[in-house]
């Protein structure tokens, strides 16, 4: 199989998972074994680009002009390699846990919501794949609303008004503030094309420079940077597998890795480096992610809380990538891979004490570790890896951002990440005393033990991960050091 | 075929079987023939808009006579271009329309009906090819007259004085045009719109010409629906029969628009002295004002017809504005809007026709609930609203990016891209109130009892969808029109 064919079949194949989906909806076993599949089939054909793009091929495709000179077209590089693999990897994953999430709750309109998880997958993989950024922008909104039916899957007014400010957030930003940056930029540089070194470089100057950064860092809102995160915790009130793979993995990584690709091949890292009025990107990250941190500390539901370390967390990602430091680039996409792994476990945690004893809010998980160990050992691993501790992914991708921050002598990030591990600890750090250490104190005891055995499975594997980035990391930092013009 | 006779044809075969239609006895068989008749008239647009892309411009002599003596019928890419959006709209209806039309017509009238329609569509594409501008007045009435029929034919007796409203202002709007053409042939002696342009050279700087100028912009302003002379539009096509609004929607006011672009930019923004203060300081402000104000009202509004009526006098402003730009790009936009807005708003109103099929009144209450009994009625006019927002991936983010792109390149940056993204994203809230009513709503008593579309009809309705996504990702046919027309703008420009 060619690469390009590859490259098609990735955006093709969920997109014919969905319509299988569609048709079989009246067989239940049918349909679910028509979307482990799909992701297997999508996980062995991004997988197999692997090996190629880490020897520097860049297979490309191009689908024809939208516009006149702009082209709908895709290109693998080190970046989109890495989150596509991510994703399609973690899609599996998060099948057999939705399957298992799904039918324990007992859940309305399952064929609908495999649909729409499907188109999303097939968008993320076209934001992943694109290779300008119009192409970015089509997928990136198809993305959008094609998450929008399963944050409304409840129905209910308190959903559908937490889903109005979801997709409200998002179309608002992506139209009002990216597009008029995307133009912006075709007007100046006249292409879109993502290129090595960026398309700016002596093109504008000045505040400019600092202006269209902004536009872009708040018009992604996917990326959920201060003050256009409200839309995050709104998410939370999807099924949880929603808010496993969609608002921890797929849309908000969509989201920084865009920022990243924006900063690395359409300013470039040099560019950006010399114009000082892109320095306010550092203190805003920064802000975000001590107030969001903060925000956490204070929350009782343990969705929202999560949803609030999420904005943290990606929050270190547009960090790193604006530090324009070798070691912090290569740090951010780690840490796109350690979160998407500690956070997924989270929230896979999440739900199956939801499915298990319809607990949400923090002061409910009293004892629950003796109930549920698998999930609080795999929980467990997901908190340490949030705040940053060995042997976990977290750990590895924290060393390079603060080695990238002291190379480009951010004393600033410095303290940011050193604060922001003391408030992860203090929010983490309870609920594992209380799920581990204390006493049920429940009147009215509902006998439960383990959810259902797909989301241990799912859990297990990715708690796994967790551990397993600490030691075999090298491919990554390989891949990733393309990205920075270093070859292996 | 000979091209010579494309231009003629598209008038006459609509013109000529409008009368054949009148006296058929049988509702089906008159819907037939419209549709027939339609499918012609469209065939022909294609034919002339291949001939426009290979650099024709098509020019046929009424009887033989030479202009400016003799009529002459006249198509460069402009008029293709709208050619294409009239008959494409008017077929798609008449298509999709049968169920509807019996429904709201009736069948012993649909005959008369239908021939009112096909002249009302010979007027439209009669205003089109003229070059010559007092038979644009004449068929600008034939159509006029037409289309009064066809809005009051419905059975919703509100229908009556909003269309009264809208013959004082379209009788008001024509006599105006009139008018200032009267004096433009006083002082040039010629009719021919060519002819004028060249023999205005000598008289631009006189009173009677300026005088002339202003009528025919205003006339044609209230008969394109240009903010504030709006008022009779959004009744007109709320109560109107669902399938008439599509079509009407679709290209009434854009017929006209096209008109007042043709006289203002190819006759007199050469001739006349500081003509582009016309554009800076009445058209732009009152594009902008009808921006805001039709995408605010149509948020406040509680009828999905005149929700997307309000809609269309924003859209209405987006193409206004473009024009008034005064720039390559800026009429590009403009142009490119025309069509793109034609091609999203008949789809919105063939799919709210579909609804209509079972709801008599469409107010958002009623219709709650009716989008999870009808999905695919839904989910069409879901991505046709998406196009009227200007996502990616739909013809309406082709024209939004051209008009951002005209509006980085004015001197007037920011006012304009705080105007243009504010009104897409008053877009997403009202558009988004549909959907959470139509989807999320309780389901009325009546709702419950519906089903799906007429599988042809939504097909249809599908059609109009697939080419929102079709000219969203390969824009090149209407780009190409629409560069060319405004090149053509660019050698009148001084």
């Amino acid at each position: 199989m060619s690469s390009e064919v590859s490259i098609l079949l990735s955006l093709a194949i969920p997109l014919t998972g969905a319509l299988l989906i569609a048709l079989t909806g009246r067989w239940p076993n049918v349909r679910e074994t028509i979307t482990l599949l799909t992701a297997v089939a999508l996980m062995l054909t991004v997988w197999q680009l692997f090996p190629e793009v880490m020897d520097g091929a860049r297979p490309a495709v191009s689908l024809g002009q939208m516009m006149p000179g702009i082209s709908i077209a895709f290109k693998v590089e080190p970046l989109g390699m890495l989150f596509a693999a991510l994703a399609s990897m973690l899609w599996l994953v998060n099948s057999v846990y939705s399957i298992g999430y799904m039918r324990g709750n007992g859940e309305k309109h399952q064929t609908r919501f495999y649909v729409c998880f499907a188109i999303a997958l097939s968008a993320t993989m076209g934001v992943a794949f694109a290779e300008n950024l119009l192409t970015l922008f089509l997928c990136y909104e198809i993305l959008t609303l094609s998450t929008y039916p399963l944050v409304s899957h409840k129905g209910d007014p308190a959903t559908i008004r937490s889903a109005r400010t979801y997709l409200g957030i998002l179309l608002g930003t992506s139209i009002g503030l990216f597009l008029p940056a995307i133009i912006w930029t075709y007007q100046i540089s006249g292409t879109l094309d993502f290129t090595v070194g960026g398309i700016l470089t002596g093109k504008m100057s000045g505040p400019a420079v600092g202006l269209l950064l902004g536009l872009f860092a708040f018009g992604i809102g996917k990326a959920a940077l201060m003050p256009v995160h409200r839309w995050l915790p709104a998410a939370m009130v999807a099924p949880t597998p929603v808010s496993a793979l969609l608002h921890a993995v797929a849309v908000v990584k969509a989201g920084v890795f865009t920022v990243t690709k924006v900063i690395v091949y359409i300013f470039g890292v040099d560019f950006l480096f010399g114009q000082p009025s892109s320095s306010w990107l550092i203190p805003t990250a920064c802000f975000t992610i001590i107030a969001a941190s903060i925000v956490a500390l204070h929350q009782i539901n343990l969705k929202r809380m999560l949803a609030y370390s999420t904005i943290s967390q990606l929050s270190y990602i547009v960090l790193a990538a604006a530090v324009l430091k070798p070691l912090a680039e290569i740090g951010a996409a780690l840490h796109m891979v350690s979160h998407a792994f500690g956070k997924i476990t989270l929230f896979f945690a999440a739900g199956a004490i939801y499915v298990a004893s319809k607990k949400t809010e923090l002061n409910q998980l009293r004892g629950i570790g003796h109930r549920m160990p698998w999930t609080m050992t795999a929980f467990t691993i997901g908190a340490i890896s949030m705040i940053g501790v060995p042997p976990t992914a977290g750990f590895v991708s924290k060393w390079y951002i603060l080695g990238g921050a002291l190379q480009g002598q951010h004393y600033l990030v410095v303290f940011t990440l050193i604060a922001s591990t003391v408030l992860n600890a203090a929010y983490f750090l309870p609920i594992l005393y209380r799920a581990w250490l204390s006493k049920e104190t429940d009147p009215n005891k509902l006998k439960h033990g383990e959810a259902p055995w797909p989301m241990l499975l799912a859990l297990v594997t990715t708690a796994t991960l967790t551990l397993a980035f600490f030691v075999y990391n090298q491919p990554v930092i390989d891949l990733e050091s393309q990205l920075v013009g270093r070859s292996k | 075929m000979d091209s010579v006779h494309l231009p003629a044809l598209q008038v006459v075969v609509p013109l000529l079987t409008a009368p054949i239609v009148a006296v058929l006895r049988d509702a089906r068989l008159s819907w037939l023939a419209a549709v027939v008749t339609s499918v012609m008239t469209f065939v022909v647009s294609v034919y002339i808009v291949q001939h426009v892309l290979a650099g024709a411009v098509l020019s046929y002599q009424m009887g033989g006579w030479a202009a400016p003596y003799g009529i002459e019928l006249r198509v460069d890419s402009l008029n293709a271009l709208m050619l294409l959006v009239v008959s494409g709209a008017s077929t798609l209806a008449l298509l999709a329309g049968r169920q509807s039309l019996t429904l709201q017509i009736g069948e012993e009238r649909l005959p008369l009906f239908m021939a009112a329609w096909l002249l009302a569509l010979a007027g439209l594409v009669g205003i089109l090819v003229s070059g010559d501008a007092f038979n644009i007045f004449v068929f600008m009435e034939i159509s006029s007259l037409a289309s009064y029929i066809l809005i009051s034919g419905g059975p919703d007796r509100r229908a009556l004085p909003s269309v009264f409203k809208y013959l004082i202002a379209g009788t008001l709007g024509a006599t105006f045009y009139l008018i200032g053409v009267g004096m433009v042939y006083m002082m040039t002696g010629t009719l021919n719109i060519a002819d004028m342009e060249a023999r205005l050279a000598g008289v631009g700087d006189t009173n009677v010409v300026f005088v002339a100028a202003g009528f025919i912009t205003i006339g044609l302003a209230l008969k394109a629906a240009i903010y504030p002379m709006h008022a009779w539009m959004p009744n007109a096509y709320t109560f109107a029969p669902n399938i008439v609004t599509a079509f009407i929607a679709a290209c009434s006011t854009k017929v006209a628009l096209y008109v007042l672009l043709r006289m203002d930019f190819f006759v007199f923004q050469k001739n006349l002295v500081d003509h582009e203060s016309q554009f800076t300081y009445l058209l732009m402000p009152l594009a902008l004002l009808g921006i805001v104000f039709g995408s605010v009202a149509a948020v406040f509004e509680r009828n999905i017809k005149r929700i997307l009526a309000f809609s269309s006098v924003a859209q209405i402003g987006y193409i206004l504005l473009g024009a008034s730009l005064i720039s390559v790009s800026g009429f590009t936009a403009a142009v490119l809007h025309l069509f793109n807005h034609a091609l999203a708003k008949s789809a919105l109103f063939l799919a709210v026709a579909a609804m209509g099929l079972y709801f008599a009144r469409l107010r958002l209450q009623v219709l709650r609930g009716a989008g999870r009994k009808m999905p695919w009625t839904f989910a069409a006019f879901v991505v046709a609203g998406l196009s009227l927002i200007g996502v990616p991936g739909t013809a309406g983010f082709v024209s939004k990016w051209a008009l951002i792109s005209a509006a980085l390149e004015s001197n007037l940056v920011v006012p304009l891209l705080v105007l243009i993204l504010g009104s897409s994203l008053l877009a997403i809230v009202y558009i988004g109130r549909i959907v959470e009513h139509l989807w999320f709503g309780d389901a009325t008593d009546k709702a419950v009892q519906i089903g799906e579309a007429p599988s042809w009809m939504l097909a249809m309705v599908w059609l109009a969808v697939a080419a929102n996504i079709w000219f969203g990702l390969d824009s090149s046919l209407p780009m190409a029109l629409a560069q060319q027309s405004a090149i053509d703008l660019l050698r009148q420009l001084p």
